[in-house]
């Protein structure tokens, strides 16, 4: 036999549906057959009579009384669920439901928070493009990790993304850092002044995390997806983040990682990188080098090494912004000419060049295909050894004789295609006793005949001696400076000096490259992180966790992913 | 063609219309096309077989009250053998709360645009309790509505006339900025409608008591402004109708049977699913088995920009989806990405004055699968019992699908 027991409180005024939401959990509570909470209004009073629970007290109540009615197997559980009613009214007020809103379209997700300028992606591959591009027309840049997005979308992706100056990095982009702040699979590393651009995830975090260890940290580190260094993609991606890297000031040391790289792209991203006016750690795995280092370009053979040798390089003093100079060069100078006495400096100069000058001829060459037919007769970039067996018969070596040196000069001098002249002048007991006394008029006069022309010629005289020479170097080398001649001690510093030298004039000459590139814009990387999360929720809550601002899309695909209908709306946006 | 262009149009017109309370009339001396053995009622066209409980009842009630009937048989027969015949309030610049079912001898109020110039109307709220929207026909029920026609109706005519008209849109819009959303809640609207004309409505009879009793009716009753404001909202959406390459969804209306969509640029045409239970709240002693399938035209607030879409402006009402005032929130922030603009006039203080979401745009309900939010009440299944909760409730997504693909068709996509 159910029991009724009412309760009336006077004064106490509630909104219907707090009562309505109010008598459904008390009709919930253990042995509670039914309930009924209205205020004391005749229309209420009918709807209590209608399910037997108006009881006298309650037929007594007025309009401003709450009425509580309890419908039970017992009294006991009738009390209980009246005293349980303070309790519900007030747990209303704090339970669940507080969460912010999730949009559903990029549209509202970017209108909800405006400075978003990445868009994290993270939905299943056949949709991540359309996502993709979506977030590049609203002017974002993309860090997208799903994968199984196909070549020619990552292309036109990328291409559209360079021509808006906005990043994609990715496809399958597991990870990266943007000031600070990990997007995706990114270590906790330490803010630095070093920047990483890598075709590798597991590769980048295994560098950033060395650097941290190291003591070092990063500015940003971008990825770009591992299919950016193909020939198909061409650097895209890893070109841009070389060029914001290179203009971003607070960035010292650049890395450069990836995968097996296209010989061809991983060149042009070289030599691209070359002109990055900082130190440059390049890490491809399986590309060979020359050597370990071309000017502000330092290879490294595995990740430790990358991070070891950026970290190093933080601090170095070397200037690695300067140009060489090269508007002293009349137009059609472009050739260097090399005129060796000594034939293993030659050799050097040879290896080191190559990672400057597509080809060197000389009667020496690294590659016999490069020998010159005729000794006599340089051809473009020559670098001759003179203590070649052709030259010596019937004569002293040229540390002894500069006569043919000078004659040969002499020549160079007057072509019009030569802009630099590099010898060697060795001192030390058995060699010419006073070399530049020959030497400095010839130069001198070979920079005459140039001048008298119209041109500039730049002669570099490698001097190798010491201070206790029989030849007084300091008097040698005065000969030589006033000749008009830059003097090296170094055979390395020449050539690389040559080496850049030349390829400033080489860029010069190349037509310009018709450039769809769009600069990115720095600033959109220092401001405070802010993302929009298409996919992954946990990408979302790293953010978080990082104090940065995130929306996270409740994303569904088009039209819940019925083609036809899709089709339509896509025709619809077209007309 | 261009869509953009036409749904701008469409809501901006919809915005732009300025719906005035006029008076109040016979429905068969000024309902256009409303003739003496026909009944109106909400939603898309119905027949007998396929009436929900309160269709039936609410049919039978208006049947009784215009003497043709006894009783549910007589009132069968008389549908069933076409002698009365059905047709929906939209047919006839009209809407109708719940059932909606409107005879040629009941009262509905006058409204008119003051903008573009077109007419609409809908019928006398009944208030709470056992009534004839809900389908109860009971004696009560049928003399408190000969009351409301004889005693009440001609005295709030003289009023409204007297006042020079009520302004629905800037009631609407204060009431928004204290707690209402223009469906499921009212209770300020319907306060300042009483206020408004209380002082009319004492001029317009020399009898105290009944001036007393229209005020205290109109006043305890804070649904009282729901039909002029669904009526009000009807004569927004009529000016946004077919307008070439228009995807706004202007009309939304149940009969509780089929839920119906209007698209503005296909013309007359209704794309039906079937209607939904409303999740919600209920009365003591019923339960969502004692629901009705979703029922009534009020879903003509929600497109028209207020009701479920301005559930921002009234937290009051979120615990009816047993929600916090964040939800609310959330409500109305889910339906701006359906819409294609926001009110000029509604605005939502909580969301920093935003203008409500206004137009519903079939391309992002399709596009999304987001349907519109629709706040409502809930009859009981049968006939005669009346109003057992409230609550919210969806559209299917397929009548949508439905209505793109005739769109694609039609133009040419």
């Amino acid at each position: 036999m159910a029991i009724l027991k009412v309760e009336i409180r006077t004064g106490a005024y509630y909104d219907s549906v707090i009562l309505m939401q109010l008598q459904r959990s008390l009709a919930e509570q253990p042995g509670v057959i039914d309930a009924g909470v209205v205020m004391g209004t005749d229309a209420n009073k009918d709807v209590l009579a209608q399910s037997e629970m108006l009881v006298p007290e309650a037929q007594q109540a007025n309009p401003d009384d709450l009425v509580i009615v309890v419908k039970a197997d017992d009294e006991a559980a009738a009390q209980a669920a009246l005293d349980k009613v303070d309790e519900l009214v007030s747990s209303r007020r704090s339970s669940g439901g507080d969460e912010d809103y999730r949009p559903h379209s990029m549209e509202t997700a970017a209108r909800m928070l405006p400075d978003a300028h990445w868009v994290l992606v993270s939905a299943p591959g056949r949709y991540a493009a359309g996502i993709s591009r979506q977030a590049l027309g609203l002017g974002k840049h993309v860090f997208l990790y799903s994968d199984n997005v196909s070549l020619e979308d990552e292309i036109s992706l990328k291409r559209e993304a360079a021509s808006k100056g906005l990043l994609v990095m990715g496809p399958d982009c597991g990870t990266a850092i943007v000031n600070g702040i990990g997007l995706g699979f990114a270590n906790k590393v330490r803010k630095g002044p070093i920047g990483l651009v890598a075709a590798s995830g597991t590769g980048m975090q295994q560098v950033c995390v060395r650097i941290h260890q190291m003591g070092g940290g990063l500015t940003h580190a971008l990825g770009t997806g591992g299919r950016d260094l193909t020939e198909a993609v061409n650097a895209i991606t890893a070109r841009q983040g070389l060029d914001l890297m290179a203009r971003d000031p607070d960035t010292k040391v650049i890395v450069l990682v990836s995968k097996p790289p296209s010989p061809k792209v991983a060149d042009e991203l070289v030599k691209a990188a070359r002109s990055a006016g900082k130190p440059v750690v390049v890490h491809f795995i399986g590309y060979a080098t020359a050597s370990r280092r071309v000017d502000n370009i330092f290879f490294a053979t595995t990740f430790d090494e990358a991070a070891e040798l950026a970290v190093s390089l933080v601090d170095s003093q070397e200037d690695f912004a300067s140009e060489p100079d090269i508007s002293k060069f009349a137009e059609g100078q472009r050739y260097l000419r090399g005129l060796f006495s000594g034939g293993t400096l030659q050799y050097e100069v040879l290896l080191i060049l190559k990672s400057y000058l597509p080809v060197v001829y000389s009667n020496a060459p690294l590659d016999k295909k490069n020998k010159l037919e005729d000794s006599l007769v340089s051809v473009e970039h020559t670098v001759i050894d003179l203590g070649e067996d052709e030259f010596t018969v019937g004569r002293l070596h040229p540390m002894m004789d500069n006569d043919l040196r000078i004659r040969r000069l002499e020549k160079e001098a007057e072509d019009p295609e030569v802009a630099v002249i590099l010898l060697d002048v060795v001192l030390g007991y058995g060699a010419h006793s006073d070399p530049a006394s020959e030497l400095a008029p010839a130069i001198a006069a070979g920079i005459k005949t140039a001048k008298e022309a119209g041109r500039h010629l730049e002669v570099i005289a490698i001097v190798s001696g010491t201070d206790e020479d029989p030849q007084d170097m300091d008097g040698q080398i005065k000969l030589l400076v006033e000749a008009g001649a830059k003097i090296e001690i170094s055979n390395d510093a020449a050539a690389r000096y040559v080496g850049r030298l030349l390829q400033a004039i080489e860029r010069s000459n190349e037509p310009p490259t018709e450039d769809k590139m769009q600069h990115v814009d720095l600033e959109t990387l220092k401001k405070p992180m802010a993302g929009i999360n298409v996919g992954l929720e946990a990408f979302a809550e790293a953010l978080i966790d990082q104090e940065s601002q995130v929306v996270h899309m409740d994303w569904k695909p088009v039209a819940g992913g019925n083609e036809k209908l899709a089709g339509i709306l896509e025709r619809m946006k077209g007309k | 063609m261009d869509i953009e262009k036409a749904n701008a149009e469409a809501t901006d017109r919809m915005m732009e219309a300025r719906p005035v309370v006029v008076g109040i009339g016979k429905a068969i001396d000024v309902v256009p096309g409303m003739r003496d053995n026909l009944l109106m009622h909400a939603g898309p066209p119905i027949t007998w077989e396929r009436a929900s409980g309160p269709m039936k009842g609410a049919i039978t009630g208006a049947l009784i009250y215009e003497g043709k009937a006894k009783d549910m048989d007589e009132a069968q027969k008389l549908v069933e053998s076409g002698e009365i015949e059905l047709e929906p309030c939209h047919h006839h610049q009209s809407v109708g709360p719940m059932a909606g079912v409107t005879s040629a001898n009941m009262s509905v109020y006058i409204l008119e645009n003051k903008v573009h110039g077109n007419m609409s109307y809908s019928n006398l709220n009944e208030g709470y309790g056992k009534v004839l929207r809900y389908g109860a026909y009971s004696e009560e029920v049928i003399e408190r509505f000969a009351w409301m026609e004889n005693v009440m109706g001609p005295v709030l005519g003289k009023a409204i006339e007297l006042s020079g008209g009520i302004d629905i849109r800037a009631m609407l819009a204060e009431a928004l900025h204290m707690g209402d959303e223009g469906h499921n809640r009212n209770k300020a609207g319907s306060v300042l409608f009483t206020k408004a004309l209380a002082p009319y409505i004492v001029k317009s009879t020399d009898d105290a008591d009944v001036a007393s009793e229209i005020i205290k009716f109109l006043g305890d009753n804070a649904l009282t402004i729901l039909n002029p404001v669904m009526a009000a909202c009807k004569a927004m959406v009529d000016v946004a109708h077919d307008i070439e390459g228009s995807t706004i969804v202007h009309v939304m209306a149940r009969n509780g049977t089929d839920f119906g969509i209007r698209v503005s640029g296909l013309g007359d045409r209704w794309f039906t699913s079937p209607v939904g239970i409303p999740k919600g709240l209920y009365f003591p002693g019923f339960t969502e088995a004692d629901s009705s399938g979703d029922i009534g035209d009020s879903t003509i607030t929600e497109s028209a920009g207020i009701g479920g879409f301005a559930m921002a402006a009234a937290p009051a009402i979120v615990t009816f989806v047993s929600g916090t005032p964040k939800d609310a929130i959330n409500a109305t922030l889910e339906m701006y990405e359906i819409c294609y603009a926001e009110h000029k006039y509604f605005t939502i203080p909580p969301l920093d004055f935003r203008g409500t979401p206004t137009g519903i745009d079939l391309r992002k309900v399709v596009e999304l699968g987001i349907t519109p939010r629709v706040n409502t009440g809930v009859a009981h299944k049968d006939p005669g019992v009346g109003q057992v909760g409230a609550g919210l409730v969806r559209p299917e997504l397929s009548m949508f699908e439905e209505a793109l693909e005739a769109f694609a068709e039609k133009y040419g996509y």
